[in-house]
């Protein structure tokens, strides 16, 4: 039975229908007609104060849940506003739904009142996207937006709305699906599946190498299930941690340039890389001529384009991780444990992460363990820099919907309105944004939504006064010339920007109150800023330097308390000075 | 190495952006790309001309059939197709060089579409090396321009590029 409503209403209803429960965005002239739409629809809509959080809340529910997440900006600066939580989705494959305001179509091309060419700018930072021209095209649009959007490799698709398509009156259908150019292929090919399953009984040396596909396929249980069949040692990349949980004795953490040692050796060691729903990405492999020389790689992956693209493999598999991995659990049988097996766990001993604890200074890597010990569960999100490595380093993760991080894209300012996102989400979870001085206050406005919204989501500032993993690689390979890297003490104070928001800010300058003030912002029901003074001078270490090989990973030498002072020298001098100070 | 694709295509707006964006994006060369209607109404023919090693071209027809508006990509094999291009060329002609001219253009199979007193417009179709060669030997009497429509191509026999 069909139904005549408005352009606006039928979006509202495929939205309904495509099962969306939540929308994020912010208003404008162009959309008036929707966002009337919006008030009287059921559909929840938080607003924000500035596109760029609506985007990232939607990757960070998208993230947080597995559905397609969904943020609405308007014509112009708020769809341009977007880009950067698009492009960031899209490096990192998640499922979203961008709608975007537009003049109306009798005005497009002519450079109208606040019309910018967003399907132009969104082109190679969106799986697809459209521009709707005619109301009666919107039910399909969306259906299939939804639908590409979430299916095969996920990704954000974008949809620009002009707004007499909003107005317009259509009759209300809902259409099937059918598009001839995208089938995505989900089905492993049996054959490769044996060729990939007999590889993996002759390896001697064999690592399964993990990425955010097995999280996008939901695919954790039988990536489990098979590493202990076949006794094999698993480590993940940013984007696939806690597909396999870190306390697991074949866990291997993560890989690469601020891997573990002990991943990096056994990929260099090893005779045979299992690579699931990962890409070879540089920051990973490190130099790429010389990633695993001794192995034969066998690469999972739903995208076809993946496979060959940086490393060349001997065993493709284009298809779904759980899929594929269901297969590989039919083909093998179980394998005890081996030499291999010494080896890597030997190495595990002889090379853990560590940092050296201090009774004065607070270390951010304890915090992180800090954190970790208190709120074991909590869903993490983080910014990006040293807090983001330290998160990935020193946090036990399990699960992996529950570790939240810009991978591909690096974007400072994602993991706060992330973390919104996910708690709206996940409301029975904790959710706590592991932040650094630089990347809150790229989207601290936020803490508005949060608080407006009554989302009581938790911010822990490694505040380091600096820029720190930018000026971590000036004092390793700038001869200490911390170009525009040191905030000192400049920034805001965190503590009192949180109340001025109407939220609760807490800090700790000692060792001795970081647990008290985790405690006491797990125990709050509201948004909470944590302002953690950390040593400045504390590196990410191990690392594999650019260039070099997995093999060449080098311990950073352990700041000492000389070079903290200094750093602390220079943050009270102010600006000017650092930059005419030599060898600090 | 050189190597020639057939790209079905949705016809909508903004696909040839999309591939032309792709191409630019992930820094692979395109020699030629010509693009034409089809049996089919809802669909377009292009056939694009890149260069690169295998690698390259695998990665080229991956990324092409990742696009949502492309339906199917398809390598045409040179020594199994047939390959043609369609060039004008406007070229100074006076009375001394006319029929010079105009035996160039038998030789060659070509057409004489426009004359006026100091030019003539030649329409000459073929493979790229034909079209390549009769240029040359205009170049004597001096080109004034050239528009060439790129490569179309086909493979022989039954098999067919389709939908
Ligand atoms: C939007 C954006 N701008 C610049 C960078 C480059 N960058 C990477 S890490 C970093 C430093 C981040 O500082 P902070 O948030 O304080 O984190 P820290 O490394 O100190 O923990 C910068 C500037 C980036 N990743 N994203
Ligand atoms: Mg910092």
């Amino acid at each position: 039975m069909s139904q005549k409503m408005t352009g606006a209403q039928a979006v509202l209803e495929s939205l309904k229908r495509e099962g969306v429960d939540v929308v994020f965005g912010l208003p404008g002239g162009v959309l008036l007609p929707l966002y009337d739409a919006i008030y009287q629809s059921d559909i929840r809509h938080i607003l924000v104060r500035h596109e760029q959080g609506a985007a990232h809340m939607a990757d960070g529910y998208a993230r947080a849940t597995g559905k397609v997440g969904v943020c609405i900006a308007t014509s112009g600066p708020g769809a341009t506003n977007l880009v950067t939580g698009i492009a960031n989705a899209y490096m990192d494959s998640v499922p979203m739904v961008a709608i975007t305001g537009q003049v109306n179509t009798w005005l497009i091309g002519k450079d109208a009142f606040q019309e910018a060419d967003i399907t132009g700018i969104t082109l190679p930072i969106t799986k697809h996207n459209y521009l709707l021209r005619s109301a009666k095209d919107i039910t399909r649009v969306f259906r299939e937006a939804f639908y590409i959007a979430r299916t095969g490799r996920p990704g954000p698709v974008l949809i620009d709305l002009p707004r007499d398509v909003t107005v317009d009156e259509v009759e209300f259908t809902w259409p099937q699906v059918d598009m001839p150019g995208y089938r995505p292929s989900v089905k492993a090919h049996e054959m490769q599946i044996k060729k990939a399953a007999k590889a993996l009984m002759e390896a001697e040396r064999p690592v399964i190498y993990v990425g955010g596909g097995v999280k996008y396929a939901a695919a954790h249980g039988e990536l489990i299930e098979l590493a202990t069949k076949i006794n094999a040692p698993v480590t993940t990349t940013l984007m696939g941690i806690g597909c396999f949980p870190e306390d697991h004795p074949l866990s291997l953490g993560m890989l690469g340039m601020h891997g573990t040692k002990y991943a990096n050796y056994a990929i260099q060691e090893s005779d045979l890389i299992l690579a699931i729903g990962a890409r070879f990405d540089d920051r990973v492999t490190g130099k790429i001529s010389s990633f695993a020389p001794r192995a034969k790689i066998v690469h999972i992956d739903v995208d076809p384009a993946e496979v060959g693209k940086n490393v060349r493999v001997d065993i493709p598999v284009v298809g779904d991780a759980k899929n594929a991995l269901q297969g590989l659990l039919k083909e093998v049988s179980p394998k005890g444990r081996s030499v291999w097996n010494e080896k890597t766990e030997a190495w595990k001993k002889e090379y853990p992460l560590r940092y050296i604890p201090n009774d004065n200074v607070i270390k951010p890597q304890y915090v992180i363990e800090k954190l970790c010990e208190i709120a074991p569960d909590a869903i993490i999100t983080t910014e990006v820099g040293q807090n983001q490595m330290w998160a990935a380093q020193f946090f036990v993760h399990k699960d992996p919907q529950k570790f939240i991080s810009s991978g591909g894209l690096g974007t400072m300012g994602y993991g706060f309105p992330a973390a919104i996102g996910a708690k709206i989400g996940r409301p029975e979870c904790d959710v706590i944004d592991v932040a650094g001085d630089g990347s809150f206050l790229m989207n601290s406005q936020e803490l508005a939504t949060a608080v407006v919204n009554e989302i009581p989501v938790k911010v822990a500032v490694l505040n380091n006064g600096c820029l720190g993993m930018v000026r971590q690689w000036q004092e390793l390979f700038f001869e200490k010339r911390y170009s525009a890297t040191i905030l000192g003490r400049t920034s805001p104070d965190f503590v009192k920007l949180a109340e001025a928001y109407g939220a609760v800010g807490l800090r700790a300058t000692k060792p001795s109150e970081v647990e008290s003030v985790i405690r006491t912002a797990m125990a709050t029901d509201r948004p909470v800023v944590m302002d953690f003074i950390v040593n400045p001078a504390e590196k990410v270490s191990p690392m594999v330097p650019a260039g070099a090989t997995l093999g060449e990973i080098l311990d950073l030498e352990w700041c000492d308390d000389a070079q903290s002072c200094h750093l602390e020298k220079i943050y009270a001098k102010g600006r000017k000075d650092i930059l005419g100070l030599e060898g600090f | 190495m050189k190597h020639t694709i057939a790209v079905i295509v949705e016809n909508k707006a903004g696909v040839l952006t999309r591939i032309a964006g792709l191409f630019s994006r992930r820094s692979f060369n395109i020699d030629s790309l010509s693009v034409g209607a089809t049996e089919n109404p809802d669909y377009s023919r292009m056939t694009i001309t890149v260069h690169g090693d295998r690698d390259v071209l695998e990665q080229v027809i991956k990324q092409l059939s990742k696009l949502i508006n492309v339906i199917r990509v398809s390598e045409l094999d040179p020594s199994e197709s047939i390959e043609r291009e369609l060039a004008i060329i406007k070229v100074n002609a006076d009375k001394e060089s006319r029929s010079e001219i105009m035996q160039i253009v038998n030789i060659f199979r070509a057409k004489i579409i426009d004359v006026s007193h100091r030019s003539m417009i030649i329409e000459v179709t073929g493979d790229e090396e034909k079209i390549d060669a009769i240029v040359q030997l205009l170049r004597q009497f001096g080109i004034k321009e050239i528009a060439r429509t790129g490569k179309v191509s086909m493979v022989r026999g039954a098999r067919v590029v389709k939908a």
